[in-house]
């Protein structure tokens, strides 16, 4: 199975113009649909593929067989990182590196120092949880493929799109098409890499 | 209108009240909100609100310009009362952040879902009113080219900030919550940007919300760490949205003047902030939901919610001042007993008693539906609060201070012209931003709106077949 996906990559020359595909995209008209359609894509063996949705939808993720991810552990790390610089930078500068003698209290007394403590805590946590949701996720991209497609602009709006990476080891133009097609999909394409000269002119979405 | 909107959103133990008015789909949605920002000129009375609030900010500015030339003396503040206006602004304008807050995180982490109608305005206001509090303390250390004395960092006179000072305890405290409440309202915003990015029609928005969008393509994958990150950022604003104003209290309650040296000022100071932030959101939505046409996200529901939570803290501001007066006269202490005394029938009593009537007594109306539903009489009582929550932390700040211990050096704190336009132009940057953010930005936060509608449930075609569409 493997090796005949393998193959399918030549197929790309045959069309001419010298044009390689990026990828299937269909598009959906109801979250039922999509979720149908996602669990047959998933049974077909693909990995390199995934849904587009105006919002999160309930149940696709099991639907697409998404793994949990590990920004949670991203963000317990951080969460530490900030209570330990909170720690030690309060520690190292009012009682070792410039010791403050205040009203006869002792150099290092925890209690006053909590808040701070609390707030790098926080800090640090949340801005692991941004900025790891961004790096997990690729963000920020200038270009996606499916960006090329007009239909795609209503993604932000209220259609459905599922997209096929032509880079998947199962990727066929015709029979990724046609499955997404028997799927339940209101319009299957095939997304072209782009000329030179397009590229050139503009390269900004839906265009 | 209101009326018939009135019915839809009654209370029928039968059903839970919708949370979108006026028979919407996905797509009107966007519409709707997005139309908001893509109309060509916004409503006349926008331009009107705008012109007003600019010129109050212009004014701040100026007078900015005043101070700077020549120095803190153009304010009232004085011995004792070294603390004037510019406190009890910060004090004021850090509170009405708080609402944005509770309504993104804490209602989030309680699955409230009404709050998706009102979150994003709610965050953008927490944002501007910690602006506004922000610039207060910066101004108010005198020398006001040297605020990076806060910041530690390693100098050639090889010194370090007092980190058990209440005082740094805020720059921390204030500091993280700007960054957090920014980093979520605008990770919040993402998928909505895409919409504006994917419906934009010259080259500028689309430029320019493309690059606020990130490339957002609603990927499910995205989605997935999306909500997984939205939600943890809800479990960290929680505790922090808690902590703020509780590190800001203990700026009064650390010290060791009568008045303020008190345990209670924590959550007394948690309850208040809520309590005013929510006033300023109702404040701000009631005109806005009229003037863009939002009257099915932001529904009479939504205002009678607010209003609910307003008699709730409201009250628990009530008991807290009670039981401040309490405390006095429990705790034996001739000068606790009377500063508490001196706070009600003192030299400034007027202002106490302003705060009392706004803070206590009006709340008490919202017991009375026909009250929380009266829109524009909710206003008008939400303004009150407003009035009443910053005469609060002026009598906190001025009449303790002005008269401490010792008699010898009490006197009466009367703040200048400069102090009150700096006030007024304070509101005036705060109401710009807003107007700004109204314009340009979705309002209403679309994608989670979207979300808590019954079409977005995958089993909700198939259960009505052949209905909808």
């Amino acid at each position: 199975m493997d090796e005949s996906g393998a193959k399918e990559h030549v197929d790309r020359g045959e069309f001419p113009g010298h044009r390689t595909a990026s990828g299937v995209l269909a598009e959906f008209e109801t979250p039922a649909d999509l979720v149908r359609a996602a669990v047959r894509v998933r049974e077909a063996g693909y990995r390199r593929w995934d849904a587009h949705t105006p919002f999160p939808i309930h149940g696709l993720d099991r639907a697409m067989g998404i793994k949990d991810t590990a920004l949670g552990w991203i963000v317990l790390g951080g969460g530490i990182f900030g209570c330990l610089l909170g720690l030690w930078m309060q520690w190292w500068t009012n009682a070792v590196d410039y010791p403050f003698i205040i009203s006869g209290k002792p150099l290092w007394s925890l209690p006053a120092n909590i808040p701070i403590i609390f707030e790098l805590t926080i800090l640090f946590s949340a801005l692991s949880a941004f900025f790891g949701m961004l790096i997990l996720n690729g963000l920020p991209k200038h270009h996606h493929w499916a960006f090329s497609e007009d239909r795609f602009s209503r993604v932000t709006s209220d259609r459905y799109f599922i997209s096929i990476e032509a880079s998947d080891s199962n990727f066929d133009i015709e029979e990724s098409r046609a499955l997404l097609e028997s799927a339940g999909s209101v319009g299957a394409k095939v997304v072209w890499e782009r000329e030179h000269e397009d590229k050139l002119g503009s390269d900004n979405d839906g265009d | 209108m209101s009326v018939e909107a009135f019915n839809v959103t009654s209370d029928d133990p039968t059903r839970r009240a919708p949370l979108v008015l006026g028979d919407h789909d996905f797509e009107s949605i966007t519409d709707t909100v997005c139309g908001v920002v893509e109309k060509p000129k916004p409503p006349v009375a926008w331009y009107i609100a705008f012109t007003i609030s600019s010129l109050f900010a212009l004014l701040f500015f100026v007078l900015l310009a005043y101070l700077f030339g020549v120095g803190i003396g153009v304010w009232g503040v004085q011995n004792p009362v070294g603390w004037g206006f510019a406190i009890v602004n910060f004090v004021f304008w850090v509170g009405i952040g708080h609402a944005g807050t509770l309504i993104s995180a804490i209602l989030f982490l309680f699955r409230q879902k009404w709050r998706t109608g009102i979150n994003r305005a709610a965050e953008a206001m927490t944002i501007f009113a910690v602006i506004c509090a922000l610039i207060f303390p910066a101004i108010h250390i005198g020398r006001w080219w040297m605020p990076y004395y806060m910041i530690p960092y390693p100098n050639q006179m090889g010194m370090w900030p007092n980190f058990r000072s209440p005082l740094l305890w805020d720059v921390f405290a204030v500091g993280t919550y700007f960054t957090v409440s920014l980093v979520f309202w605008y990770m919040g915003m993402i998928p909505d940007l895409a919409s504006l990015r994917d419906r934009a029609q010259t080259r500028t928005r689309q430029v320019i919300y493309g690059i606020l969008a990130v490339g957002w393509r609603g990927s499910q994958r995205h989605w997935h760490r999306y909500e997984r990150a939205y939600l943890l950022l809800a479990a960290l604003a929680t505790p922090l949205v808690l902590s703020v104003h509780s590190v800001v209290s203990m700026d009064f309650a650390v010290s060791i003047l009568p008045g303020w040296h008190t345990t209670i000022f924590p959550p007394y100071f948690v309850a208040g902030a809520i309590f005013s932030g929510f006033a300023m959101v109702a404040t701000l939505l009631i005109p806005a939901r009229q003037w863009f046409g939002l009257k099915d996200f932001i529904t009479l529901r939504h205002l009678e919610n607010m209003a609910k939570i307003i008699l709730a803290t409201g009250s628990i501001v009530g008991y807290a001042y009670s039981v401040e007066f309490f405390m006095a006269w429990y705790s034996g202490s001739a000068i606790e007993q009377f500063t508490f005394l001196n706070r009600s029938l003192g030299p400034y009593m007027w202002a106490y008693w302003i705060m009392v009537f706004c803070n206590v007594v009006v709340p008490q109306a919202f017991w009375i539906k026909r009250i929380r539903c009266n829109v524009w009489l909710m206003w008008c009582l939400c303004i009150l609060v407003n009035v009443g929550m910053w005469f609060e932390r002026f009598v906190i700040v001025v009449s303790s201070l002005a008269n401490d211990f010792l008699p010898s050096s009490w006197d009466y704190y009367t703040p200048t012209f400069v102090d009150l336009g700096m006030l007024a132009g304070s509101f005036g940057i705060f109401f710009s931003l807003f107007l700004l953010f109204c314009r340009y930005l979705p309002m209403i936060a679309i994608a989670e709106v979207k979300r808590t509608m019954p079409q977005a449930d995958p089993h909700y075609h198939s259960a009505a077949i052949g209905v909808e569409d």
